[in-house]
């Protein structure tokens, strides 16, 4: 009954100043957690809480006094006696750039609409490289029935390859392939899903900010346009399967779950299924035949 | 970790090149015939991912002994390694070197970059098209390339044959400089071997405006035997290291720091205080590493030392390791560079037998040994911490600093990063004083420095020449130009350089005299154009240079390089769908975002060259 408790290392309070305002902030805190202490809104495409960061998409980068270039603020530490700008001309010219580049290449139309909100915000006109700009257009890759890959949409963000590796799921069935423009997200030998040491826990899908990893039933509504997310509701409820007490959230539309995800937030998955949470629901809608 | 393997059976080739690497496997659990014990002692976790770094040596044994890398045969390394295939995958494409699909046993990588291409490669590629037939198309067993810089400027036009087969079988050659004729010989298997161990750099010039009395660096090279322990000694060898242990850890570093000694390798980042931080750093083990990756540009001078005077470089890194606190040392030099390799791997073996490597230095009682590790065709293997991840066994993808190596380097550790040149002046400072090094060049830029000239200059090669020499005395060192010709420009500092003027040839060559006019020494390259010089054609080179090098990690630098690829196009090939204003200020938007917002040096740098060529040479305002 008497063992101690370990607390931690206690942390210091640091003073900071982000655009012009002193701030303090808590020691081994990141610019973005600094930034939305503020209620600085920050772009970020690669970062999610609950992956470690990779710092390659540069969209949240800001000007740090004494640095020579930019750094990111997703995965840059505060340091005592930083001065932090977020909206200088050349950080906004960055935001807009990268946006651009991204825009210009990548089919962005189903990022979440605060891709869109920042695309305006920093005047993106990704149209501006012309028509004959390179793209990573291609074919989208339908080879089981749960779900597809459609690498046009896919920003190389790493947060699918990081879901399934070492922050989540430890199954290691898709790495980042190839450099430069041609790099891509790929199994071994560009093999089937099938073939690979997929397990369709789905957590990738959970984490892919663009559409690029779908669920096949989202997929074939988009495809014969019935997806309507104004006609779906969210039911919350808990995993049957086992006793580990994974949170669900049924994406219902028209009395039919189309979608299964879990919250980030929640204690137990941090967002993260396996294959009976995220895809085993079609037993609840088999109707009719006994 | 469960390695789930679809690809079928290894073939026997596979295994052998892979178990050449590896040694037999034990058991089943690593890939092995099943045995007994397998049924009720498991074999694995930390002790074989530990094992991890051993993945490029590996994927190097398929290459060479099988020609290319399949599926079978790169399962059976994952189950030796257990690294899952998928990211094995994407560590044997991110490299050039590593092919994918079967590939014919010999192949001619021809060099079309700068120096090369003002060398006339454009016409050689052009010959062997028309003669042998176009880039990467088989023919009788037998595939040309083009390739980037492959660090035989002095010799240009230059290319690397390479021989794939089982083990005694596998050569590689160089042919510079190379004729359309040479090549085809090549790729007829004629004439082999194309260099033998005995090959010395012939074009190699070591002098200085003041007579020889500044040589320093180069002064064994050419003169003393590479191969022998015995000459280097004679040559004074290994006395900076019994030095250097007389004196003991803190006053090396403190000689170094009174030194002003800057690294060589482009980044001149003051090197007492890094070997300084690696020394005070509690985290153990340390690591020291030696960045022989020479890839930029026109850029041969850590060849020149690696074939020249290896010992030299053993020496350094010992004398590091003692001051550091190190026991564990890697060269990584890149594939391009088989003689330099074979050099050094005999320098570490005879410096190993006769006990200035291993578990008591130089009778010492210290422990340092060093590995040397080949790099497989990546430019951006030359960044610090891509080289870390290159070792490891990962895809060569930068890291973000901070951390920075000195605190969390190769395997996590602290790590001492040094460039080869920046250690082998090492040996003087340890031997003389820092006080009488920084005597020499200028006050902020001590020392001599080695320069690679090439291109329209009458004697390409490497010199050394004290800090601060003008760049006008450096290329009247190397003849001039041509007779008839006038001077285009000076391309200083290799592809992630820039452009220097006729007007600016009285610069300096020190750090800070390049900074004062916006330039950079970076590697050394000094690549000299005259007004023959295919200026646009070198853009596009440079352009496409970095669209292939690109690691393609973070956005500015991935789609940036490709976009500058394209937009150049269309400003210079395809003119009339550019829309010439709107172009250029594209291009220096692009620019602006790499430099600002890239991870590494080379996003921060794939517009450097380009934009200067557009400011100071005005390509662009036809």
């Amino acid at each position: 009954m008497s063992s101690p408790v370990f607390v931690g290392v206690p942390r210091r309070m640091l003073q900071v100043s982000i655009d012009g305002h002193d701030v303090q902030v808590m020691e081994g805190m990141t610019i973005l957690d600094a930034c939305g202490r503020l209620g600085i809104d920050t772009p970020t495409l690669c970062n999610l809480e609950t992956l470690t960061p990779v710092n390659v998409c540069r969209v949240c980068v800001v000007e740090v006094e004494g640095s020579r270039v930019l750094v990111p603020a997703c995965s840059r530490k505060v340091e005592p006696g930083m001065k932090i700008q977020t909206d200088s001309e050349r950080v906004r010219h960055s935001r807009r750039l990268v946006l651009e580049l991204l825009g210009s290449s990548v089919d962005m139309s189903l990022c979440a609409p605060e891709v869109h909100g920042w695309m305006s915000r920093y005047g993106a006109q990704p149209q501006r490289f012309g028509p004959g700009a390179a793209t990573v257009a291609q074919p989208v890759k339908v080879d089981n029935d749960l779900y597809v890959r459609d690498y046009s949409r896919c920003i190389l963000c790493y947060k699918c390859v990081e879901a399934c590796g070492v922050d989540a799921q430890n199954t290691f069935a898709i790495g980042v392939a190839g450099r430069g423009f041609e790099a891509h997200i790929s199994t071994e030998f560009t093999v089937g899903l099938p073939e690979s040491a997929c397990v369709y826990c789905g957590n990738c899908i959970g984490v892919c900010p663009t559409g690029a990893l779908m669920f096949k039933s989202e997929h074939d509504m988009r495809q014969a346009d019935t997806w309507d997310e104004n006609k779906q509701h969210v039911t919350e409820t808990v995993c049957p399967y086992c006793g580990v007490g994974c949170m669900l959230e049924l994406h219902v539309q028209d009395n039919s779950i189309v979608k299964v995800t879990s919250p980030l937030d929640h204690s137990v998955t941090s967002g993260h299924l396996c294959v009976k949470g995220r895809f085993g629901f079609q037993f609840v809608q088999r109707r009719g035949s006994g | 970790m469960d390695i789930r393997t679809t690809g079928g059976p290894p073939t026997a080739a596979e295994i052998a090149a892979v178990d050449a690497v590896l040694g037999p496997p034990e058991s089943l659990w690593e890939g092995g015939t099943r045995v007994a014990a397998d049924d009720h002692l498991a074999r694995g976790g930390r002790a074989v991912r530990s094992k991890r770094d051993l993945l490029l040596p590996v994927l190097h044994g398929l290459q060479d002994e099988v020609g290319w890398i399949s599926r079978g045969g790169l399962e059976y390394a994952c189950r030796r390694l257990n690294v899952p295939p998928a990211e094995a995958y994407g560590v044997a494409s991110f490299y050039d070197r590593f092919a994918l699909d079967e590939q014919p046993g010999l192949s001619v990588a021809v060099c079309d970059d700068v120096a090369c291409k003002c060398a006339g490669a454009d016409d050689l590629c052009r010959e062997l098209e028309a003669r042998f037939g176009p880039a990467g198309s088989a023919r009788e067993g037998a595939v040309w390339h083009r390739s980037p810089c492959l660090g035989l400027c002095d010799r240009a036009p230059a290319a690397r044959v390479e021989r794939t087969g089982p083990s005694g079988h596998h050569a590689e050659g160089r042919l510079a400089p190379a004729s359309t004729d040479g090549v085809i010989a090549l790729l007829g298997g004629g004439v082999w071997p194309v260099e033998g161990e005995a090959y010395s750099p012939p074009a190699l010039r070591a002098t200085s405006p003041r007579g020889g009395e500044e040589i320093k660096l180069l002064r064994r090279v050419g003169h003393v035997d590479p191969q022998s322990i015995d000459a280097y000694r004679a040559a004074g060898g290994f006395a900076a290291l019994r030095r250097a242990l007389e004196l003991g850890p803190e006053a090396v570093i403190r000689e170094l720091t009174d030194a002003k000694l800057l690294g060589r390798g482009g980044a001149a980042f003051l090197t007492g205080r890094k070997w300084d931080a690696v020394a005070r750093a509690p985290v153990r083990p340390h690591h020291l590493v030696c960045n022989a990756d020479e890839s930029e540009p026109g850029t041969f001078k850590d060849r020149v030392l690696m074939e020249g005077d290896p010992f030299a470089i053993i020496e350094a890194m010992t004398i590091a390791a003692v001051a550091t606190g190190c026991e564990r040392g890697y060269l990584y030099v890149r594939t391009e560079y088989p003689l330099a390799r074979h050099r050094i791997e005999n320098a570490v073996r005879l410096a190993r037998e006769h006990g200035y490597l291993g578990d008591d230095v130089a009778g010492s009682g210290l422990r340092f040994d060093i590995e040397v590790r080949r790099g497989a065709g990546a430019y951006i293997c030359g960044e610090e911490t891509a080289l870390f991840n290159s070792i490891e066994g990962k895809r060569g993808e930068p890291r973000n600093k901070p951390p920075f190596p000195v605190q969390a380097g190769l395997f996590g550790k602290p790590t001492l990063v040094n460039n080869v040149e920046t250690l082998v002046n090492v040996l003087d400072i340890v031997s003389e004083g820092g006080a009488a090094f920084a005597a020499t060049g200028t006050p902020d830029s001590t020392g001599t420095r080695l320069f690679c000239l090439s291109g329209h200059v009458q004697r390409a090669g490497v010199y050394e020449v004290l800090m601060g020499t003008t760049l006008r005395a450096l290329i009247d060192m190397a003849g001039g130009l041509r007779e008839g010709r006038s001077l285009r420009a000076v391309l200083l500092g290799g592809a992630a350089g820039s452009f220097v003027t006729e007007a600016q040839l009285d610069v300096p060559l020190s750090f800070e005299g390049t900074r004062a006019i916006g330039a950079t020494l970076g590697s050394g390259a000094v690549m000299v154009l005259d007004d023959s010089a295919d200026l646009e054609g070198i853009l596009l080179r440079i352009a496409r240079f970095f669209r292939h090098e690109s690691c393609g990690q973070c956005v500015p630098c991935r789609v940036g390089t490709k976009r500058q690829e394209e937009i150049l196009n269309r400003l210079l090939v395809d003119r009339q769908t550019s829309n010439r204003d709107g172009d250029v200020a594209l291009l220096a938007d692009i620019a602006q975002a790499m430099r600002d917002a890239s991870i590494c040096g080379l996003g921060q740098t794939a517009a450097s060259a380009i934009q200067s060529a557009v400011i100071q040479l005005k390509v662009l305002n036809v």
